[in-house]
């Protein structure tokens, strides 16, 4: 048996990536659900940012993890006050009703 | 031991993110999301990283996460997200992913050497510490700018959410501008009849 290297977590982060990047895709037309998938790729990037800086004996990854942990934060802080105020404009969350020529065209 | 401290949160964390893509449910969603940040947090013990692991926990789990159920609770999305899954994109959105994925592990394949993970700190300073005797001193702009971030953040949510509510609020313009002529009358009232 061979020990946990730093490609475990990497691979494991770039595994999360992916997930997140296709529920972004899958997920396509709700807002809510674009926001969850990109918080899970941005913990797969704080992964990967601490697994490099351990590997090599650096602490500046883990710097790196904490500031994108800071914009992450404001992000969603940001994200779901424009989630709510366009729930209150369009009573949706739908991302084809923020088009403003949709709106009348397909409806 | 080693390996089954990585292998469960890695599979835990991966199940979990699983759920966030596929629930329908935002709510079910939130808590897989929580689920995966614990493990995301356990990860982050494992190589080391206490504060940060820790700032997972409180800032993820205790704020965000609560935030996102917040949000869920609030707005009455049970007919908005009934048809929110694009299933005809789904194979290509698989296809498109997975690519992406064997993208990454080619080039980790070819990049990565045998690095072992341990743990950074020597055992005279703890890692909170480390990262303090970095941050404050060479990434003080970075730290600054990170503060300036999150005040526009929250200045910009506050604003996004209050400015359709009409308030009573001090116009300083119109105060100012007042004159004696506008509010002021005088009348020559005669003794006995008072103003019509």
């Amino acid at each position: 048996m061979t020990s946990i290297t730093l490609e475990h977590y990497i691979i494991l982060s770039a595994l999360l990536f992916s997930l997140g990047v296709l529920g972004i895709f899958i997920n396509r037309k709700s807002l809510l659900h674009l926001l969850m998938c990109l918080e899970l790729s941005l913990l797969a990037v704080n992964i990967a940012l601490i697994a490099f800086g351990t590997a090599h004996g650096d602490i500046k990854g883990q710097v790196m993890a904490l500031f994108v942990l800071t914009v992450a934060a404001a992000e969603v802080a940001v994200g779901l006050a424009i989630v709510t105020a366009f729930f209150r404009l369009r009573r949706s969350i739908h991302m084809d009703d923020i088009s403003l020529h949709s709106q009348k065209s397909e409806a | 031991m080693n390996q089954l401290l990585f292998y469960l949160p890695a599979v835990l964390i991966t199940v979990s993110a699983m759920t966030v893509v596929w629930t329908r449910n935002p709510v079910y969603g939130v808590f897989a999301l929580i689920l995966a940040f614990f493990n995301g947090a356990a990860l982050c013990l494992m190589l080391g990283a206490e504060l940060i692991a820790m700032v997972i926990i409180i800032v993820y789990v205790g704020a965000v996460a609560v935030l996102f159920l917040f949000v869920v609770m609030m707005l009455d999305i049970d007919g908005a997200i009934k048809d929110a899954r694009l299933t005809q994109y789904l194979p290509l959105a698989a296809l498109l992913a997975t690519i992406l994925f064997l993208e990454l592990l080619f080039f980790i394949q070819i990049s990565l050497s045998e690095a072992s993970v341990t743990a950074i700190a020597p055992s005279t300073i703890t890692n909170t510490e480390a990262l303090g005797r970095v941050i404050y001193t060479d990434y003080m702009p970075l730290f600054e700018i990170a503060a300036l971030i999150l005040l526009v953040a929250m200045v910009g949510a506050i604003i996004l959410m209050n400015h359709h509510r009409r308030r009573q609020r001090q116009d300083v313009m119109h105060q100012t501008d007042s004159a004696r002529k506008k509010s002021v009358q005088l009348r020559q009232v005669k003794t006995g009849q008072g103003l019509k």
